[in-house]
């Protein structure tokens, strides 16, 4: 490379790839030659962190992926599902954090961009997008400053604006999500897209190199300079103070040219000329070649000459590695090429022949007819290393789930209840985020049946009386302070997102967000998560589709908390059975199932967080509960008894009631409820704000009470009545006594406008 | 009685007026490929929403010089029906079919929540099934859709009846709290002098079914079909 023309010639060749000698090594081995520069690069990119997975792969086999309802497992673009009726729903999740941490409005707009192609790649019409997003802190306080905060807003704005301006264009829905503030994520954001998309099952399409001699086209984007090293080298390491350097790396999306892609490309599916497709992601060219060819245990050659370029004088180095967005592989039957051209023409797109399927399982680089490069496809995929890395349980672990319920200060009588519900429903993590969502378009392909802001989003499936439901999740905190229960809470609680909408869950995508693999506190973290959230998978019999691992989320040692999203896909078998947050009529029956909140509910609560400061405590979740609960919701649903449904989380039940009543219809948005017993030594801020798993808030008419006690019963679920709907108040009162009446609407006011004042 | 639906590079309502046209109406409903430059046979022409070309310049800015917006322009100068929807609507405006223009929301950032616009003229062909001063529970999708017009134009328009909705609060107030983007006098959906061209930057098309949110758009479809239906029967 150029590199060492320039003098660096002291920086071991390995190095300037981002490998180790011992990698470098195994390149030799596998070559029976040493590496010319163009091939060192191309193992550089593709054994990178971010493209191999390699302090990843051996923990990640542990998932449960096998399930009835799975049509396409890990492996590829993205996961498939089976939703009956002939149709399928492809699944995908994937994180953008480092482009966006240093330019958020490009770095979550191409992240919008990666995951729509990982989806119609398979075939799939893209219905649906959902943001999972971790910012800093947006106020100024103990581990914040002024000038940290004013940039998190900045990352805020621009990450919104981002995701905004390239959904709406291409006009695909953003349906939902979940927005998260903390001090750990000060340096580091998350942005992790998730997107689903329709398709028939017997149409779903591969990323595969098959069949010698068959064409292989680029089509969309000219090929240029633009974000080479973008995701492959930019995620896999961690970031200095030098990073804002970086960020030329960062792709620049242009959504109508995407729009153009996925007509042109669904267009062209429809007929029978595709063999493969895959995306240009990550390592654009050499991981689209690579992942097709050894996919099918096939070769490609390729003249490079042919990709058409946005500027003169690219190396090949540089044409391979170019990660400029909007661009996809597409290999199609020999004898079909003048059908495929004219459908990408009608489109107004550039389809450039580049080279051919081999049978010699070799990726054949040539320019102007020189062979540039030449080496085993298969070498760049799966000969990538894979290291089970050393991990150590984290000392802090201990000491902060150490937490004594008699060192925490109970609110003062019914002041400072109301004192506390009231800072909680302004806290972001509990607020409002119409601010962000009103953002987005959600409604475009008018199939959103239950918009942003509920516990799920629903879908209906046009042409057929089914529904999905989908949800992303993850409780941070609860990961930090026990990561195996984190796991298994984060999986529990997409589900339980998802049965609260009726649908039953059946398959999970996930982007697991962690510090640097190099720490091994991180990889123990890593690991005790992967346990926890496949434990889950099978004690709700979810199978895992997928995923995308995001390491190196730290910055100058400030490691970000473990954070794996889970994107969860629920069936709802008649979307006239699907149920909503919001009370639904004055005069319905409250009801809790799975039993008060006790007091183990305080730990990693909000409450702890916003009104003691305080991040401690022990999480606890019963995984069998949790099963029951969850069949429970989906059969009360299927048999129309439930008015509402909306499962007790971040802010406890007090803040599960006032949603309740916030999202409720005309005339029911007061609820009076009344708890007759405290549990022995439960203490009334474990039970009005403590986040105990497994909890759900009911609405349903009274005469429906006896059968949903029955089924509850069966299932072995605590059922509780609390109370009513009606009136303007929230009012809770416990053994009689009144510990909060507040009008709704004052409560709407400080719940609504929250997040709006913290942005301005 | 047929209707088409016009598809541009980046026409992304498509899909919703298609399907709310053939769901209310029940007849006929083709699209028209943006390369066409005969429109022959269609009783109504929509342009839907979207990002037109990527909106890129300007929302409508590149759409207006497609082929078929020629063709567009004579079948409206022969009394075509042509209904603009959001970026249907800029590009009218574009176009000059309409008059004003469409600018950058007060704020700045894309809206996209159920507004409420009060009919200000049901005397229209897209209106008729309306009652004068009826308010309509509708949801708004955009960025740009500040309508803006010199106080000239707007005193001729509203003195021909051209102003067709205003944004309103769910009682049918006109006051500023209820405008979502700043536009001129609460205008939410003008027509021209003629009343045969119209456009509006609310969605109609997304309010035509309860399961997605309402139906108070689904007045609007069938007024085409009042509309088309008594001029065919006066021959």
């Amino acid at each position: 490379m150029s590199q060492t023309a320039q003098g660096t010639a002291v920086t071991p060749r390995w190095e300037q790839v981002g490998l180790n000698e011992e990698e470098y090594q195994r390149i030799v081995s596998l070559l029976g030659r040493e590496p010319n520069d163009l091939e060192l690069g191309l193992y550089g990119v593709m054994w990178s962190e971010h493209c191999s997975y390699k302090s990843s792969r051996v923990h990640l086999r542990k998932f449960p992926t096998q399930g009835e309802r799975v049509l396409v497992g890990p492996g590829e673009n993205a996961g498939v599902l089976d939703l009956g009726d002939g149709m399928a729903i492809a699944v995908r999740c994937e994180s953008h954090n480092h482009p966006s941490a240093i330019e958020p409005y490009q770095g979550a707009a191409t992240g919008v961009g990666g995951i729509l192609r990982d989806i119609f790649t398979m075939g799939a019409r893209p219905v649906a997008l959902l943001d999972s997003l971790r910012f800093g802190s947006l106020k100024e306080g103990k581990e914040t400053t002024a000038a940290r905060a004013a940039r998190n807003r900045y990352l805020v704005a621009g990450v919104v604006g981002g995701i905004a301006d390239y959904g709406n264009s291409v006009g695909v829905p953003t349906v939902g999500g979940e927005v998260y503030f903390d001090e750990c994520y000060n340096e580091n954001p998350l942005v992790n897209v998730m997107c689903v998309g329709l398709m028939r099952k017997d149409r779903i399409v591969r990323g595969r190199a098959e069949g010698e001699g068959n064409p292989v086209y680029l089509v969309g984007s000219r090929t240029g300079r633009d974000g080479i090293h973008g995701a492959s080298l930019l995620a896999s390491q961690e970031f200095t103070e030098a990073a804002e350097e970086m960020r030329p790396a960062v792709q620049v999306g242009d959504p109508f040219m995407e729009k153009l892609l996925i007509e042109a490309c669904l267009e062209l599916m429809e007929t029978d000329a595709v063999v493969g497709v895959n995306d240009l992601g990550a390592a654009g060219m050499t991981s689209a070649l690579s992942e097709t060819a050894s996919r099918a245990g096939s070769g490609v050659e390729v003249e490079i000459a042919n990709v058409p370029r946005r500027e003169e004088g690219m190396t090949p180095y540089e044409v391979m590695l170019s990660e400029s967005q909007e661009r996809m592989l597409v290999i199609v039957h020999k004898g079909r090429e003048s059908e495929v051209e004219a459908i990408f023409r009608r489109w107004g797109l550039q389809a450039a022949c580049i080279g051919r399927v081999t049978t010699d399982g070799r990726l054949r680089i040539k320019e102007n007819g020189v062979v540039v490069a030449d080496l085993p496809a298969y070498t760049l995929t799966d000969e990538a290393p894979a290291y089970d890395r050393p991990s150590r349980r984290p000392a802090y672990i201990d000491e902060r789930q150490r937490l004594d319920p008699a060192q925490v200060q109970p609110p003062a009588g019914k002041d400072g209840v109301e004192e506390s519900l009231i800072a909680l429903l302004a806290s972001p993590n509990i607020a409002s985020k119409s601010w962000i969502f009103r953002q987005y378009d959600y409604m475009v392909r008018t199939s959103t049946v239950v918009e942003p802001g509920a516990d799920a989003a629903v879908l209906r499936v046009r042409g057929s009386r089914s529904g999905v439901a989908l949800a992303t999740d993850c409780n941070s905190r609860f990961c930090y302070l026990d990561p195996y229960t984190g796991g298994a809470m984060a999986v529990a609680e997409a589900a339980r997102n998802v049965a609260c909408t009726g649908a039953k869950p059946i398959g999970l995508t996930n982007c697991l967000n962690f510090a640097s693999p190099e720490r091994p506190e991180t990889m123990w973290q890593f690991q005790q998560v992967i346990e926890g959230m496949s434990d889950a998978c099978r004690a709700l019999g979810i199978p895992v589709t997928g995923g995308n691992v995001s390491f190196y989320n730290e910055t100058l040692g400030r490691p970000i908390y473990p954070t794996p999203v889970i994107g969860m896909v629920g069936l709802l078998e008649d979307i006239d059975n699907r149920l909503t947050t919001g009370f639904d009529k004055a005069g319905d029956m409250v009801a809790l199932l799975g039993g008060l909140p006790g007091d183990e509910g305080l730990a990693g609560s909000e409450y702890l967080k916003v009104r003691q400061g305080l991040v401690a405590g022990r999480p606890v979740i019963d995984l069998d509960a949790e099963a029951r609960l969850q069949r429970l919701l989906v059969a009360a649903a299927g048999a129309r008894l439930l008015s509402s449904a909306h499962d007790i989380s971040e802010g406890g039940l007090a803040v599960t009631l006032a949603e309740c009543a916030f999202h409720g219809k005309e005339g029911a948005r007061g609820v009076a409820v009344e708890v007759a017993g405290l549990p022995a030594g439960c203490r009334v801020d474990s039970l009005l704000f403590g986040e105990s798993a497994s909890r759900v808030v009911v609405s349903l008419p009274e005469e429906r009470l006896p059968e949903l006690s029955k089924m509850a019963e069966r299932e072995g679920v605590p059922l509780l009545v609390l109370g009513c709907v009606g009136g303007d108040n929230l009012r809770v009162a416990i053994k009689g006594e009144t510990v909060i009446d507040r009008p709704v609407a004052e409560l709407f006011k400080v719940w609504g406008e929250a997040l709006t004042c913290l942005m301005q | 009685m047929k209707f088409g639906v016009v598809v541009f590079p980046g026409s992304n309502c498509d899909l919703d007026a298609y399907e709310a046209l053939r769901g209310v109406t029940g007849r006929d409903t083709e699209y028209i490929w943006h390369e066409t430059a005969s429109i022959e046979g269609f009783d109504c022409i929509l342009l839907p929403g979207g990002f037109s070309y990527g909106d890129y310049l300007r929302a409508g800015a590149i759409a207006r010089f497609s082929p078929v917006m020629q063709a567009v322009r004579g079948f409206a100068k022969s009394g075509g029906l042509v209904l603009g929807i959001c970026n249907g609507f800029q590009i009218l405006c574009e176009a000059g079919l309409l008059p004003g223009a469409l600018l950058r929301n007060r704020d700045l950032k894309f809206h996209c929540e159920w507004v409420h616009v009060r009919v200000e003229n049901n005397r229209t062909p897209f209106t008729n099934r309306y009652g004068q001063g009826q308010v309509l529970r509708i949801p708004i999708a955009h960025g740009e859709g500040r309508y803006h017009a010199d106080p000239e134009t707007l005193a001729r328009m509203e003195e021909r009846g051209q102003v067709v909705f205003r944004y309103c609060t769910e009682y049918g107030e006109v006051v500023p709290e209820a405008n979502p983007n700043g536009s001129v006098g609460n205008i939410a959906g003008v027509c021209n002098e003629r009343g045969n061209v119209l456009g509006l930057m609310p969605h109609p098309e997304r309010a035509v079914e309860g399961l997605v949110g309402g139906t108070d758009g689904r007045g609007f479809f069938e007024s085409l079909i009042e509309t088309l239906s008594t001029a065919r029967a006066r021959g």
